[in-house]
């Protein structure tokens, strides 16, 4: 079931802490462009599913094919190339510490894309340019707001040229004050035609961004469709129950 | 002003303990942070034969004491045959105990740096060690110079039991003239100000590469 314009395809990811299972076989398929959300319960594996396709946590089964190349996981090299085709946010940002904004994404294009300073910074302005941080280039994370650090962080993903971003719950940290500049970041690359999947219980990315949502539940894919098949008011679904939960807790949102 | 024969005798030969006690100091703290990284690395981040063999390494040198471990190298080793010099068994021991205690920091520091910033290095596409070269180690650094520093003034003071190897350091000097004139309070009280100078040096030169260091994030806050 090979599709021609499938960019990213997983297929029976499985992943076990000890003696607890955590993702119990998660299959998608991903095409140029589209945008996939994920939403349930904590603790349903949303971070653990994500963390997999990029190798962060290694799954002990299932495939992961990019462009319909099966990646070898066991091959160093194979896995550094993923994960670059494959960027990352992360709740907390995860930006280096020790690093100004500026440094943080030049030096993953110089050490990983072997770029020379100048090609690296060029970039890395352009970027910070993107994310509208061009004046915040010298100073470092502890300097900045979340929402700044988080836009950092995009604009370091976004230098690497992903193919793919996975974003775990990228507003998750921020204080509502801050989660609309990070929102309308995220509106713009979905704007541009970067194919995501993300993590986010934020009802703004939810009802204007997902092509395709996808419901987990103790580790496995419960429902899947597009907003209009499972938030419609005839349908029952768990993930129309939990997107009512979310609106009576933040009705702003919608 | 004229020094009395007391003085005339005891300040040059301080001063020859000085330097002594200064080519002892400078060769075992760098070698105890040489040896502190790669013990401390190896603790951190080894698979379990290195991880094994850098515990049983800090285990040893912190677990015996400096003079007996200074008695072995001198005293000891000529019975399997291996005759080392007062200051090369002095400056030997030095790194080695300085080194077990420096790894200590540095393992601290390295395990101390968050998951995230090595999850984040890899999410890029950094290979391991990329990650701790470019990632953690920068970090680590800024996390145990301040116990790597405390821990050569220690050294600065314990150097002082190279004596009882027979190297001819500062406290060395200094007893030989007092039991010669018999005027223990004086001697010791002005090896005690040469010692306070030396650490007043270290603390100062620290201070220096910690600022030079500095971070935002990063300890204390300017
Ligand atoms: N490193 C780990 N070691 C052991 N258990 C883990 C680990 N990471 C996650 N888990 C467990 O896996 C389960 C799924 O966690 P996960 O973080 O994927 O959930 P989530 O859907 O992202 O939740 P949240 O909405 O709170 O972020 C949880 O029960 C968690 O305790
Ligand atoms: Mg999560």
């Amino acid at each position: 079931m090979s599709n021609a314009l499938s960019i990213l395809r997983i297929s029976n990811l499985k992943k076990s802490y000890g003696k607890n299972t955590i993702l119990h076989g998660a299959t998608l398929s991903l095409h140029q462009g589209e945008i996939i959300v994920l939403i349930g319960p904590s603790g349903g594996g949303k971070s653990t599913l994500l963390q997999c396709i990029n190798c962060l946590a290694m799954p002990e089964e299932g495939e992961i094919f990019l462009h319909d190349n099966r990646v070898d996981l066991q091959s160093a090299g194979e896995l550094n190339e993923l994960r670059q085709k494959v960027g990352m946010i992360f709740q907390d940002f995860n930006l280096f510490d020790h690093l100004t904004a500026v440094d943080n994404i030049t030096v993953a294009l110089r050490k990983v894309k072997k770029m020379s300073k100048k090609d690296a910074l060029c970039r890395a302005r352009r970027e910070l340019d993107q994310v509208g941080l061009s004046d915040k280039a010298s100073l470092y994370p502890a300097q900045l707001s979340g929402g700044q650090k988080q836009r950092v962080a995009i604009a370091r993903a976004l230098a690497m040229d992903p193919e793919v971003l996975l974003l775990d719950e990228p507003t998750s940290a921020l204080d509502p004050e801050l989660v609309g500049e990070v929102i309308s970041v995220i509106k713009q690359l979905a704007g541009n035609g970067m194919t995501m999947i993300m993590a986010t219980h934020q009802m703004s990315l939810i009802s204007t961004l997902a092509d395709r949502i996808l419901f987990m539940e103790n580790g496995s894919i419960v429902e899947q469709g597009t907003p209009q098949e499972l938030l419609s008011s005839d349908m029952v679904s768990k993930t129309r129950g939990f997107c009512e939960r979310l609106n009576e807790i933040s009705p702003e949102d919608l | 002003m004229e020094l009395s024969p007391f003085y005339q005798e005891l300040l040059p030969s301080l001063n020859r303990g000085l330097i002594m006690t200064i080519a002892l100091i400078v060769p075992s703290a760098l070698g105890g942070v040489f040896i502190g990284i790669v013990a401390g690395t190896l603790r951190a981040y080894g698979n379990r034969i290195t991880r094994s063999i850098g515990n049983f390494y800090a285990a040893l040198f912190r677990g015996t004491p400096l003079v007996v471990q200074l008695f072995v190298l001198y005293f000891g080793l000529p019975n399997i045959g291996l005759y080392l010099s007062p200051y090369m068994a002095a400056v030997i021991g030095f790194i080695l105990c300085s080194g077990a205690y420096q790894s200590e920091y540095i393992r601290g520091a390295l395990l101390s740096i968050k998951r995230g910033q090595y999850h984040g290095a890899q999410a890029l596409g950094f290979s391991f060690f990329q990650t701790i070269f470019w990632i953690i180690i920068p970090q680590a650094v800024r996390k145990a110079i301040h116990g790597c520093g405390n821990e050569i003034i220690y050294l600065i003071k314990y150097s002082s039991l190279a004596y009882i190897v027979t190297v001819m350091e500062l406290t060395g000097e200094g007893k030989t003239i007092a039991t010669e004139y018999f005027r223990f309070t004086e001697v010791f009280m002005i090896i005690g100000l040469y010692y306070l100078a030396l650490v007043s040096c270290a603390v100062f030169i620290l201070k220096r590469i910690e600022n030079k260091l500095y971070i935002p994030g990063f300890g204390y806050n300017r």
